[in-house]
This record gives structure tokens, sequence and C-alpha cells, in this order.
């Protein structure tokens, strides 16, 4: 392990560590524009540059020079700064001095670095270089006039988000990024290229010349876009988003974010409820209400039905407090029925193990073999992709994809469609696996069909023989994973909000709507399924959400309640994580937190339930399940038998995801992703409509 | 200067194949590098396709010299496998691959300053004045394109212009001029020194070692 000195510092640091990291470790800055701790290192910016005594009598480019033994590092000595100058003065000879109409403006590399190591003026009389603009769809803005040629969108685009399309051509005064055959970068990770361009090249077309950053709050909280719960910030001014962007979390989503998490803020203004609303009985039409009228009108249509007529559902975007503030209510009601799989999935939620991404999601860059069944992992959980694909690049292990193939940015061994063809695999390669820690991501649409469950049985079985879990002398391994698609899918299942005993699930509740066996049914969110054309005519359906949507569209009375970046509320995301999303904005007019409008209701419906804050319910939640109180923890769970036997059918598994764009009711509310879903998957939906 | 990438222009064929023999040619130039880096042949593979472009535009009417398609570009990158981009990339790099059409004859004057002082100002002149186009230009019947280049490394004959693949040196305008004239009817010019100097030698013969130059017969 080198030993070395930096500005009269000592430390030691790992073999292969690069000058600029072991600064980094002592706190030392050292500007840069190239290097980003993520990506390869091209070592073209030169603004890294230090002085290394006893070494060549140059600066040097600390981002790829190793760390040796007994070096002697002066980052802030005379030449080192005369270096800096002399680079930024070259980095700015073709900057355009365009910084109070740019959008990085105020959180810019550049001007940042220019202000604190640079020249004070400009030798350059001659004219600055002009680049043509480049189309990139209709997430990210170009000026490449400010491109400073760093290449990290490049590297980014090949290494990360394995859509290598962009590239840098020419050479010398000529050299500029550019796509190849006007291709959009297609890619879900795209919106990551702003964060990465250090400069305002790359700026994010929706909030083009929408704020500037220090006029907006900033509140860290927790994205809902997909079941991994990436760490996000979301910025706001007044009352309403402005943009957002992603947090730094190791074990989730590193530094990055879907296109989906990022760029769908603008649904959260589209198409809200702001109001209650009750369905008039002559005209059939939804009328504005108060909230006492909307409650009074509940009580009227629940008044006389028994605990066993009503039933529940809870959708994608729904909080773990509503949840469970639903679930007392639904207690006192008297109702077994409740479920939050609305997908259809009909996998055993009485064993933890069953449902969660046990290996967890940095767990991934520990197996040795991946393979995923019935998931398309890059529309279901961008970030779960790019990590497979990291993992895939560092040392090439071996993928297989049992159902419908797919386009995952890197190679794959399709073994079938079936179930029968991984029961085929499995027995060939039973006892001869070469592999230690395989790992299956098993999509959550798997279950989504009339043997669910024992598909789930089957897949444990498979699992076991196949080595997927272990414990032995190496320690551990569960490399048996559920990939979920909502975010409120595994806090719900924690909180036990699946059929109680004698109670339906939610292919029957839905059957009981038709068969009048269920007379009222109360979705909280619950929209990711054709409310209108399943749920039975004559049932009373109280729709409780944040979005005018398929749940809104057949209710006969709507209580409008939060989007999840206006209120506090705890989410668990697929590998057991519990997070809790913070408040950034509050919810338009009348709208109110849910747990409070079901507190309110509780109150005209039967005794109240009892919490009158949030510390309080949180308190309750806490006694009954004490691992949500464990912010950013997983409790791991046992490893048991689940599902149930039962004949399984030949049926192939399918993709559950049409569209990557437009999957829960923020993003069908976005302009954003509706222009994105037309530019990137326009041709695939209307090759789908033609057939 | 060298004309711009362009990746959607008029001039773009559709279509790129290597030819029967390129293609034996390609599959041993891959098999010069180890399994898994086929990709180290694009450079080759990227000169073989500006070959054959222009072994085929030599007869064409009006003719074209060698260049690389965009077509090429992405044929190249389907047998390599590798991006699109990386080959545009490494295309538009260097100097020496052509990203769009020239004329048959590409001459390439150099003036740096060795020739510069050898007066290449004179040879630009003359080629301008005789072909009626100026730099980065191509003639209008397709034979010549014209292009200022950086040294290219044979001072000591300095001034001296590349043609496609070869060099003339030691040239006056009126050397140039008879060489235009050559290659205006298609027919090759003397390659190496206009002046009849052996390679790099003293144009008055040698003038060290003269023992041994008579030895080996060069003097």
């Amino acid at each position: 392990m080198p030993k070395l000195t930096i500005n009269g510092m000592e430390i030691e640091v790992e073999r292969g560590t690069s000058i600029l990291q072991a600064a980094e470790q002592l706190g030392v800055e050292i500007p840069r524009f190239c290097y980003h701790d993520k990506l390869s290192v091209p070592a073209n910016c030169r603004m890294c540059l230090v002085e290394v005594e006893g070494g060549p009598p140059k600066p040097v480019a600390s981002c790829a020079m190793a760390c040796g033994d007994n070096m002697v590092v002066k980052t802030d000595s005379p030449m080192v700064q005369k270096a800096r100058k002399g680079v930024m003065e070259m980095l700015l000879i073709n900057h355009p001095l365009d910084c109070p109409i740019c959008d990085q403006g105020g959180e810019c590399d550049l001007q940042d670095q220019a202000v604190g190591y640079g020249f004070d003026r400009s030798r350059f009389y001659e004219n600055k270089r002009a680049v043509t603009d480049k189309e990139l769809g209709p997430l990210i803005k170009t000026s490449m006039n400010r491109c400073i040629n760093c290449t990290r969108c490049v590297r980014f685009a090949e290494e990360i988000a394995g859509t290598p399309v962009l590239g840098q051509l020419n050479r010398g005064e000529d050299a500029e990024i550019s796509t190849f055959i006007d291709e959009l970068v297609k890619t879900e990770l795209s919106g990551n290229l702003i964060d990465v361009c250090p400069v305002g090249a790359l700026t994010s077309k929706p909030y083009a010349f929408k704020a500037r950053p220090w006029e907006l709050r900033k509140t860290e909280t927790i994205d809902v876009h997909d079941a991994i719960g990436a760490n996000i910030r979301i910025d706001v001014r007044g009352r309403e988003v402005m943009r957002i962007l992603p947090r730094l979390h190791e074990d989730v989503n590193e530094e990055w974010l879907g296109d989906r998490s990022r760029f769908s803020y603008d649904g959260l203004n589209n198409a809200r409820l702001d109001r209650p609303y009750i369905r008039d009985a002559e005209s059939g039409k939804l009328k504005e209400a108060s909230w006492d009228e909307a409650f009074a009108f509940i009580a009227q249509g629940l008044k006389g039905l028994k605990g066993e007529e009503i039933a529940g559902l809870v959708g994608d975007l729904a909080d773990l407090e509503s949840v469970i503030a639903l679930k007392d209510l639904f207690k006192r009601l008297g109702s077994p029925h409740m479920d939050c799989r609305t997908d259809g999935a009909r996998f055993d939620t009485s064993n933890r193990a069953g449902y969660l991404f046990n290996s967890t999601i940095a767990g991934i860059e520990q197996a040795d073999s991946i393979l995923l069944i019935g998931t398309n992992p890059r529309w279901e959980a961008a970030l779960i992709n790019a990590r497979i694909r990291k993992v895939i690049n560092e040392r090439r292990i071996p993928v297989g994809v049992v159902g419908e193939a797919a386009d995952l940015t890197y190679k794959y061994h399709h073994v079938g469609d079936t179930l029968a063809e991984l029961e085929k695999m499995v027995a060939e390669h039973k006892g001869k696996a070469k592999t230690e820690r395989p790992l299956w991501i098993i999509g959550s649409g798997v279950f989504a069909r009339e043997d669910g469950a024992a598909v789930h049985r089957r897949l444990y079985e498979l699992a076991e023989e196949m080595g997927v879990v272990r414990t032995d002398e190496n320690g551990s391994w569960n490399g048996f994973n559920v990939l979920h698609r909502a975010a409120s899918r595994v806090g719900a299942l924690d909180a036990g909000f699946v059929p109680q005993d004698g109670g339906r699930d939610f292919s029957e509740i839905i059957q009981g709507t038709k068969d009048g066996s269920v007379k009222a049914l109360y979705l909280l969110g619950a929209d990711e399924f054709d409310v209108r054309g399943q749920v039975g005519w004559k049932t009373f359906v109280i729709y409780q959400g944040h979005h005018g949507d398929a749940g809104a569209a057949r209710a006969d009375v709507i209580l409008p309640g939060a989007a999840y970046t206006e209120k506090n509320g705890i989410y668990i995301n697929t590998e057991g994580r519990v997070q809790y999303a913070r408040k950034g904005s509050s919810p338009p007019g009348e709208a109110r937190e849910d747990w409070k409008i079901l507190r309110a209701l509780s109150d005209a419906l039967s005794d109240q339930l009892p919490y009158d804050t949030h510390a309080q319910l949180r308190a309750r939640i806490f006694e009954q399940f004490p691992h949500m109180a464990q912010e950013d923890t997983i409790l791991p769970a046992d490893w048991s038998a689940f599902g149930a036997a039962g004949k399984i059918s030949g049926e192939g598994f399918k993709n559950p995801l049409s569209d990557y764009y437009l999957t829960n009711a923020i993003c069908r509310a976005s302009a954003t992703m509706q222009s994105c879903s037309t530019a990137f998957l326009g041709d695939r939906s209307l090759a789908e409509a033609a057939e | 200067m060298k004309k711009r990438f362009e990746l959607n222009a008029d001039y773009q064929p559709a279509h790129f194949e290597f030819s029967k023999n390129n293609k034996k040619l390609c599959e041993q130039l891959i098999a010069l590098y180890p399994a898994g880096r086929q990709q180290s042949a694009v450079m080759p593979l990227l000169d073989l396709a500006q070959r054959q472009v222009g072994e085929e535009g030599a007869g064409l009417n009006p003719p074209v010299g060698g260049w690389i398609p965009r077509a090429a570009m992405d044929h190249i990158a389907e047998i390599l496998d590798m991006p699109p981009v990386k080959v545009y990339e490494v295309a538009t790099f260097y100097s020496m691959y052509n990203t769009a059409p020239v004329g048959k004859y590409l001459i390439q004057v150099c003036t740096t300053t060795p020739c510069w002082l050898c007066n290449s100002d004179a040879i630009v002149q003359t080629c301008k004045k005789h072909l009626g186009i100026g730099l980065g230009e191509t003639t209008k019947n397709g034979q010549f394109t014209l292009m200022e280049v950086e040294c290219l490394g044979a001072c000591v004959n300095a001034p001296m212009v590349q043609i496609n693949d070869d060099y003339y040196e030691d040239l006056t305008p009126e050397t140039m001029q008879e060489m235009l004239d050559l290659m205006a009817e298609n027919m090759a010019p003397r390659t190496g020194s206009q002046k009849g100097r052996r390679d790099s030698m003293a144009l008055t013969g040698p003038t060290t070692l003269k023992d041994l130059a008579k030895k080996i017969g060069v003097a």
C-alpha cells in the first residue's frame, strides 16, 4: 500500500488509487471537469494538474496518475496555480460568455472553478468557434458552443446507460460531441447526462429558463415511480415542483435517476383532484362538494352494508401511513377484503422472503451469474438494469433471460419463454453449476396469472435446487429476488394489506363487484387497472387519490389526496429498505394528506381512528412493525417455503410494461412523459397498433 | 482543410459492401488481432474501404477519388461489432481518411515552414490558377481536389506535394504545371524528385562516403 504526502499530510491508500482520489480522502480539493468517479478516466481536461516532487518536471494530471510510494504531492504550489490558470484560460477561449442566459448558471462547475482558479482576463482576441446544436429529444437541450469537450456524456452513454450513440467527432479546434444518425439518446437514464455535464452544454429542456438554483427550496425525499425508491431532491418554488434531481445513495441509486422519476414532475400540476366530488344521482355526473358533503355521501353509501360487502384496494403510489390507516378503518368496518396487488399478482404474501429483493440492490454486484425471469429491468427498474450492466462490464458474468426477450443494453442468453424451459435449464445445471452466487431477478409480473401461487412455489423449489439461496462456511447468500414495480407494494405487503381471514384477493374482489357480493369498493390511489371496465356497475366506488385518472373516472365519490412530494410518508422499496419521504410542497386546493382524510372519514363512519397527529400515527406503526422505525435499513427475511402447490400452465412469461414513460397517474398527466413516449417509443406503439 | 463529415449529405451512398477480394483481406486483417479484440482492425479496414471506393471511382464519369462513405463506416462497425459512432470518431480524427468525396487526384500541398521557405506559395498559386479551384475544392470534372496540409516529412526536398499515395518533390511552378497536365490526361508523372535527385541525396551526387556509394552503385 503506497504511502504518500499531499500538501504535507501523510496518507496511505489502496494500490491503484489516483492522486485525485487520495486528495479527496484527505479533504483536499482538486478542481476537475472530465473526471467523474463513476466513469472511466480519460484525463483530457487537464484541470486537475498537481505538482509531484521528484517526479517529472511538469504538472501531472492527478486523476490519471496512480499514487506511488513516497510521492510528495503539492496541490497549491505556484506551479500548480499557474498551470490551472493556463488550463482555465484555454477552456474559456471558446466558451461563450452567456452565463446570464445559461440554465447552468449558479451551479456550473466551469463558472465556479473559473472564479476559484481562473485567470482574471482573456488574451484571446480572435473569433470564438461556433458549434451546431444537436437534437437529443424532448428531455435534453443542447447548447454545444458551451461544450468544453470533457466527454463525460460520451462515457456515461457508453458505460452506464449502454447506448453508445454519442461520440467526439473531428479533432483539434473542430472537435465536437455529436450523436450519430440524428439518433435520439434512447435510454431511460438520459437525464443523467444533464447531471454529468459540468457546463451548460446539456441542460434540461422542460426546466429551461424556469428558475435559478438559488430561488428553489430543496427537499430531500424518495422517488415513487418504481419500486427502487431512488433518493431524490425536489426543488420547489412556491408550491410548484420545478425539477427533481437524484441524491447520492450508493446502495440504491448510486447517483443516477431514471427519466420517468426525473421528468414527470409537470404531471403534478396537471389533472389534479383539488376538491372532493360526488356523483350526482340524477345526472350521473361528478359535481363539486365539500368535505362534509363527501363524508356524508360515503356514510350514506355504506349505510346498512355488512363488513363483508366492502372491499379495499391500494394503488402503486400510496404511502405506508395511509395504507395502515385504511387497514385500521377496514378493521373497524369489519371487512377482511383488502389487497394491494392491483396488478393481479397472486404470490404468497405470508413469507417476506417470497416477495423481497433479497440480495439487495447493491448485492447484485456480488453475483456471479444473473437470471432474469419474466422481467424487463430496463423498463421496470432502470437503475437495477444499470447496476446489472455495471457488473457485466466489470466481470463479464453470464446473464440469462426467461420470458420475453428485450433490448437490455447488454448481451444475454435467452433461455426460453416458459417456466418449463427454466425447469429444463435447472435440471441440466443441477449439481454442476459453476456459480457460487447465482442471482435470480423475478419480475412481479410472472405472478399475475391464474396459477401465480403455484408459479411462486415452483420458483422456490427451483431456486432451492439451483442453490440460489445458501448458507455455508463462506457466509450466506440469498439470490432470490422479486422485482416489484410499485413503490407502495412492499410497504403494503409488510403492513399486511392483503386478504385477511376469509378475505378476497384482487381478482376475487373484482369478481365480487360484478356478482354483487361486494357492494362498496374503496380505492386508495388504485389506477393501474381498468377500473371503469372491470368494476361492476352497481358497486359504490370511493376513490381517494391525487390524479383524475382511471380510478377517479369510475368513482362515485372522490376524496382528493396528496402526491408523493406533498406529504411525509414511509415507503419501503423492493429490497425491503425503509425510507422516509418528506414533504416538499403542499397539496393543491382542498386536497389533504391521505392519512388525515382517512382519519376524518373514520369519524363519519365508525369510531375514530386512534391518532390525531402524524407522530401518533407513526408511533402506532412503529409499535406494530418495529422494523419500519429504522430509516434506511433492511430487515432481512428468513428463507422458508412459500407459494402453494398447484397446476402450472405452459404459458410464457410476458413483460408487464408496454411503455416505460406512462406507468402511473403522475406520468400519464405529464406532458413531458407523453412527448417522450411519442418521441422514443412512437414507432413501436404505431407498429403495435398496426398489428 | 479537409471537408467535414456530414452524416446525411446527398452524396452519401445508401449502401456499401467490400468486394470479394477485400472481404478476404478484411478477414486477414482481423485475424492479426487477438480474438475479442477485433475492433483494433478498424483503421486498416477504413483504409481498405477508402481504397476500394477510389479504385471503383477511377473508372466513373466524373471520376471519384478514395473516400469513406458513411455506409462503409456502418458496414465496418457491423463487421467489427462496435458502435457506429466509434468508427466515425476514428475516421474523423485522422486526416488521411477522407470522409467526403474527393477528386481522382487528391493534391495535398505542404505549406509548413521548410516548404514555405522554399516557395511553396508558388506551388499553391500554380495549382489554383491552373485548376481554377481554391484550397479544399474539387474541379468540376472530378479530376482534382486541392488541399493544404501540414508537414509531410519530406522537408529535405522541399517544396513538395502528395498526390494520392505518392510524393512529388523539388517542385517548381513549371514542373508542377507539367505534372498537372499529365494527370489531366490520366498519365502518371514520375514520382519523387522532379529535379532528378536520387532519394534525399545532394543534387550534385554523394558528398560523403563516396567510396561506399560507388560500391553500391549510386554515384
